[in-house]
């Protein structure tokens, strides 16, 4: 299964705004998308609550995994977006 | 519920009158029902969480600030989740009802939220809200917070937090009524920056019932129910013209012969002074030095009490400001004093008072008033809070004087002190009348108390024959007497104060051109009668009424 390791580059970690960002690009992708951190459950990219249950940090080494077409695709602006300042972004 | 007068603070004029809304409170859980229909109920649960979503975003829609917009979407898209969503389903199917599911599924998130700790641990409110919103769809109540009924109304809360107003809809709120706070207080601040009429610590606005018409008038801090829609033009027409009378009169305060009463302003701190300026005030007749000690574990020291008391004066050069020493105690105790465990802190160590265990505090504060009077030109009046014997009195004015200040005065709060006026005034050089605290004393009636919001109006009769036994005491002394409680800051309570023999009136900048207005259209001699018929009334309506 195509799989990427992200580490978390947004200041204020994901949640807030990052986590928004991240939750709303899942969202609109073509393929189901999941996320987890460390050996806990994979959850889905798309729910909002799951993402933040995360308790990312900036730095925090996230794990996401999808299948089917445009997995890749997906899963590489997915990746981009996490390992970005979305914070600084705002500034 | 019959027709009432609830009195406030009012801290924005204006008179308006609509219906009144309160923030809903958050809805408790109903006692858990049977689901007999599994699909039904999922499908009833999962309604309301769309309701939530779709509100959230009408919300984030409409806001005007994008922080404000963004952190709306940020909650629609967790009311809105789908794990969320199927965490419901799947407590439904194991037999739960929709309220008792939805509050299950939002548990388990917070509790991972808890867990995370530091910022995701402060958002588990967020979830405790949603829920709340949910629950609040399903019984068919309204949602927690500020309603958005699409029409225009009175904002009732016990008090604002920015969270609540953060976008409160200025085309459909026309007036904040709350039954705490201050004048300081958030809810006062957003109304003078919105431009609504405001009134708060308004005790018994929680009771009137959601949808009653009320008039509110933010100048005085009325708030009355069981308004005829007539009654309600003259009024809002009567302060629309008081307001343009008031706006085109400057100079000092007097009756129409003449009789001099000076209209002085009610400050916290120098940031206040423009305000004061902007309404011509004469001076400042209370200055509060609450703010300085508020929030601390130790006392100020000496140097940044001079700096904070020296900005003032030095607005006020040349001007008389009258600087109250520490009133802590009851509804303000301050943590460097230790106040807990006071079984009823309004009748206990406050005030004045506190000097009797820590006498270093006043000392301090005195040698600090001193040092920065030497230090500007202003005409600086020191008063003590809370005193209620000549023999309290007495050891303030020696303090004062030790530490050169030449002007000491009392604050008349307590019935004792007020009884004794004449007395006093052989040892102070004047008085000020606090009336919140006077009322609240003569009538044994607690300031916070809504239900007895009818004992704490300023036109109670026993309360106005107090004043006027200080103000004959300050006329046969040739000593002032003022006034700084918000009875001071009603237009037409103000000839009839004049008359009582109270020679200055302190209140908050924006109530004075109303105030002066309604002076200078009386005689001294008007003035009198009016006192005179006031104190004879029966009850405040009648007195009111005598006013005419």
């Amino acid at each position: 299964m195509p799989t990427r390791t992200v580490t978390v580059g947004s200041a204020s970690g994901l949640h807030a705004r990052p986590a928004k960002i991240f939750v709303e690009a899942a969202a609109k992708a073509p393929v189901k998308v999941t996320i987890r951190s460390g050996d806990r459950r994979p959850v889905p990219a798309r729910s909002m609550l799951s993402v933040l249950a995360l308790g990312a940090k900036q730095g925090t080494e996230v794990i996401l995994e999808a299948e089917g077409d445009g997995a890749d695709e997906t899963l590489d602006s997915l990746a981009a977006l996490l390992a970005k300042d979305l914070d600084a972004d705002h500034a | 519920m019959p027709d009432t007068v609830l009195t406030g603070i009012g801290v924005c004029p204006g008179v308006v009158a609509g219906p009144l809304l309160r923030i809903a409170a958050a809805p408790a859980l109903p006692a858990p029902t049977t689901v007999t229909d599994v699909v039904a109920e999922a499908a009833r649960a999962a309604a309301a969480l769309a309701e939530v979503v779709a509100e959230l975003e009408r919300r984030a829609d409409r806001a005007g600030d994008d922080t404000v917009a963004e952190v709306l979407r940020a909650e629609a898209l967790m009311a809105g989740d789908e794990e969320l969503r199927d965490g419901v389903r799947e407590l439904i199917e194991a037999g739960h009802d929709a309220p008792h599911a939805i509050d299950g599924a939002f548990a388990t998130f917070r509790e991972a939220f808890e867990a995370a700790g530091g910022y995701l641990a402060e958002r588990a409110a967020d979830l405790d809200d949603l829920r709340d919103r949910a629950v609040a769809v399903l019984l068919g109540r309204p949602m927690p917070g500020v309603p958005s009924p699409g029409h225009r109304y009175v904002l009732a809360a016990r008090d604002l937090a920015p969270a609540d107003t953060a976008d409160l809809d200025p085309n459909q709120v026309i007036a904040l009524v709350t039954e705490t706070g201050g004048p300081t207080s958030h809810t006062a601040i957003l109304a003078r920056a919105l431009g609504l009429p405001a009134v708060v610590a308004c005790p018994g606005v929680l009771a009137v019932p959601d949808g009653t018409t009320v008039l509110v008038d933010g100048a005085t801090g009325r708030v009355a129910t069981g308004v005829g829609d007539a009654e309600a033009e003259a009024a809002i027409e009567a302060s629309a013209r008081l307001t343009a009378a008031a706006s085109a009169l400057t100079g000092p305060g007097r009756t129409s012969d003449g009789y001099a009463v000076k209209l002085l302003a009610n400050v916290g701190s120098a940031k206040d002074v423009a305000a004061a300026d902007e309404a011509h005030a004469e001076g400042i007749g209370l200055f509060r030095t609450e703010l300085l000690f508020l929030d601390r574990a130790r006392e100020p020291g000496h140097g940044e009490q001079v700096a904070a008391y020296r900005d003032v004066f030095r607005a006020m050069a040349g001007r008389r400001v009258v600087i109250r020493t520490l009133d802590a105690g009851a509804d303000k105790p301050l943590p460097f004093l230790n106040q807990e465990g006071e079984p009823n802190p309004a009748l206990g160590v406050r005030g004045l008072r506190v000097a009797r265990q820590r006498p270093e505090v006043l000392t301090t504060q005195l040698a600090a008033i001193a040092e920065a009077r030497a230090e500007t030109g202003a005409d600086v009046w020191v008063m003590a809070p809370m005193v209620s014997t000549v023999a309290e009195a007495s050891a303030f004015v020696a303090a004062a004087r030790e530490a050169g200040l030449p002007r000491a005065g009392v604050m008349i709060e307590v019935p004792a002190a007020a009884l004794r006026a004449a007395d006093l005034l052989r040892v102070v050089d004047f008085l000020s009348i606090g009336t919140n605290d006077l009322s609240q004393y003569t009538f044994a009636a607690d300031r916070m108390c809504g239900a007895l919001a009818d004992l704490l109006d300023p036109w109670q009769p026993a309360l106005l024959q107090l004043v006027g036994l200080c103000g004959e005491a300050g006329r046969a002394a040739g000593k002032p007497v003022g006034v700084c409680g918000e009875a001071a800051a009603d237009p037409r309570l103000a000839p009839v104060l004049a008359g009582l023999g109270v020679t200055s009136l302190s209140m908050s900048p924006r109530a004075l051109p109303a105030v002066r207005a309604a002076l200078s259209s009386r005689t001294a001699e008007d003035c009198r009668r009016l006192a005179a018929l006031a104190v004879a009334a029966a009850g405040p309506a009648e007195a009111r009424g005598s006013a005419g």
